[in-house]
């Protein structure tokens, strides 16, 4: 047993990547559930409009944040403002009584308002109706907005981890340097490589919106176009991450390593699970940089809200730089992949080489 | 004009791992590259192939289209069929379908796969598998055939079917490059690079590189001692002596023999080493 343990000791120690990570994982981990791992919503930013909106802005206690006051405003604009993601929580003032609405694709900030709201009633002056009412996903149901969600994670899924793997599995096999001396450009096989995967997830992606709209009631409000275009652009960062992943890594171990390093803190700082709002601001701006943030708020505004493309344009608008980002430095690791070896004088004869009878 | 390489330098991590290596490929010959391992081999397949570019000295070959490689690696797809390996290369390739499908039934005929066309490659046993990768490499009939090591580690029976696909490839007008590490199978090629270090020992054909042998050749039943301990190896059950020309040796029972293509490479070798050892001896 001795020699056994003493060779697993050295090719570990050989094993930097797989060493690395046992180390920086737990750290991870650590910071990520300690910090992030939160239900608790600390405060709540409102939209108070209506006729008495002054009046009732100046007296909201904790932990309500009062964002704006429109005394000109009404239900309509309420309505709008809930479904194009601009506020969670909206009261709708009048001289008679007070509607608190709620955005019901926010369910951590819906239920603690609900709480809050009824904590409140009981100190409301006598007279003064306050009356609660949930939009967009009425009975706060979780499947309402964990659907979404998971439709996003699959593409994550399917998009970083199978793809980083068929990529590696080429150079594994010693397949890859058949490629590179083929008549094939690399974005021949860059693409070639990849549309299978983008099949497969977009397919993966339909099947769980379809089966959960038909098993959970799950609403489906706004345009499929306008969802389809975020989950192209979203499909589009992920397999750039896969290539990404499998460009920097030797063999399959490795780009699982890899592929769980970049997916753990998406799956946890993307608002997918934990609120974003519950973060804290250094913890929070992780979640900002990780394109899972601005994919899981578009399924969820255009699914549940019915949020037009308009009011969500900005998520789209990163979900294209991070792409572009991303998809360039695939692109150049991937073509340094399947270019020739060497340094020195890089081009042989230009008069010769490639020269055909 | 004929495809091949001149004065090609490539180091490695600052040691050179071909120096100043030649090789002219002409269409129709069978051209054998022949070394121990880590003689330079592979790397200077890869040249040719454009896998490696070259620190110095250039390279002369086809467009891509009309390239066949065959890797160390043997470059098959594990999980797709016989069939489905050959129709990726000759789709890439721009075979069109009719000879494509032509080229393979006579090729996996002739080498005995044709019953294992549905078979996924990694099933295949190596000998095979490297059947399978030499007629992937030539699927779309190229001017220049490279064929890295193809058969290290195949039996006897896949050998032959392999070699019968190399000189097809040649009869064809290919030009082929073999590497092997085998002298007695180097002797099918008609013009041999025999490589040690990175350099290139002795070139021609087989006959002509065994008759350009200086010196004499003797076996002996046991290794002589003192220096001539240096200039004899084993051979099967006996040893050989090598005696260069002007020298006078002793070797009780020993029998002056004709020299083969082994003989040759191997004393070539020995020079070299001899040589080298003078100019370290020089320096200290």
């Amino acid at each position: 047993m001795w020699a056994m343990i003493v060779k697993e000791f050295r090719q570990l120690r050989r094993d930097r990547r797989t060493l690395a990570m046992m180390i920086v994982l737990p750290i991870v981990l650590l910071v990520v559930f300690g910090y992030a791992a939160s239900f608790d919503v600390k405060s709540i930013p409102v939209r108070v409009i209506g006729a008495a909106a002054e009046r009732l802005a100046t007296a909201l206690p904790d932990p309500f944040e009062v964002e704006s006051v429109d005394t000109a405003a009404g239900r309509a604009e309420a309505e709008r403002a809930l479904r194009d993601g601009e506020v969670p929580v909206v009261f709708l003032t009048s001289e008679t009584g007070v509607t608190v609405l709620l955005d019901g694709s926010q369910l951590f900030i819906a239920t603690s308002t609900k709480a809050a709201i009824t904590a409140l009633s009981e100190r409301a002056p006598q007279g003064v109706a306050v009356e609660v009412e949930v939009l967009f996903n009425p009975d706060l149901e979780t499947s309402a907005i964990m659907v979404p969600g998971l439709a996003a994670m699959i593409l994550l899924f399917v998009g970083t981890i199978i793809t980083s793997l068929g990529v590696v599995r080429e150079r594994q096999a010693g397949t890859l340097e058949q490629l590179a001396v083929m008549p094939l450009s690399p974005t021949d096989v860059f693409l070639g490589k990849i549309a299978p995967y983008f099949v497969v997830a977009a397919v993966d992606m339909t099947v769980v919106i379809l089966a959960g709209m038909w098993l959970f009631d799950v609403p489906f409000r706004g345009s499929v176009l306008a969802f389809g275009l975020g989950a192209l652009l979203f499909l589009f960062v992920t397999l750039g991450l896969g290539v990404l992943i499998s460009s920097v890594s030797e063999n399959q171990g490795q780009a699982i390593q890899l592929a769980l390093l970049l997916l753990l803190p998406q799956i946890m700082l993307s608002g997918l699970i934990f609120p974003l709002s519950s973060m804290p601001p250094g913890v929070r701006w992780i979640g900002y940089l990780l394109p899972l943030t601005y994919f899981v708020e578009i399924a969820r505004g255009i699914m549940v809200r019915g949020a037009p493309i308009t009011a969500l344009w900005p998520l789209y608008a990163y979900l294209a730089v991070i792409g572009t980002v991303v998809f360039g430095l695939a692109t150049l690791r991937f073509r340094r992949s399947l270019a020739p070896a060497g340094r020195g004088r890089s081009e042989p004869e230009p008069a010769l080489e490639g020269a055909s009878r | 004009m004929s495809w091949g390489v001149r004065d090609l330098t490539v180091r490695f991590g600052g040691h050179p791992a071909l120096a100043g290596v030649s090789l002219d490929a002409p269409d129709g010959r069978v051209t054998g590259v022949v070394g121990g391992d880590g003689a330079g081999k592979t790397t200077l397949l890869r040249c040719l192939v454009g896998a490696i570019r070259p620190d110095e000295g250039e390279v002369r070959r086809p467009d891509a289209r009309r390239v066949g490689y065959l890797s160390s690696t043997s470059g098959t797809y594990p999980d797709l069929t016989v069939e489905e390996n050959l129709d990726f290369a000759a789709t890439t390739y721009g075979v069109p379908p009719a000879e494509a499908r032509r080229r393979m039934a006579e090729h996996l005929e002739r080498t005995g796969l044709a019953q294992a066309r549905g078979r996924l490659a990694g099933d295949l046993s190596g000998g095979m598998r490297q059947k399978l990768g030499v007629i992937r490499a030539m699927v779309h009939r190229p001017a220049l055939l490279v064929l890295d090591e193809p058969t290290t580690g195949v039996d006897p029976v896949s050998r032959a079917d392999l070699w019968w696909l190399v000189a097809h490839a040649a009869a064809e007008g290919a030009a082929v490059v073999l590497a092997t590490a085998y002298l007695d199978e180097a002797e099918r090629a008609s013009w041999l690079v025999a490589l040690d270090d990175g350099h290139v020992l002795a070139e021609g054909s087989p006959d002509q590189i065994a008759s350009g042998l200086s010196g004499t050749i003797r076996t002996a039943s046991e290794r002589p001692d003192g220096e001539m301990a240096g200039r004899s190896w084993r051979r099967g059950a006996r040893w050989r002596v090598w005696t260069p020309p002007g020298a006078e040796d002793v070797v009780p029972d020993g029998d002056v023999v004709d020299p083969d293509l082994n003989d040759a490479v191997t004393v070539a070798a020995l020079i070299r080493e001899l040589e080298l050892s003078n100019e370290r001896g020089g320096v200290s």
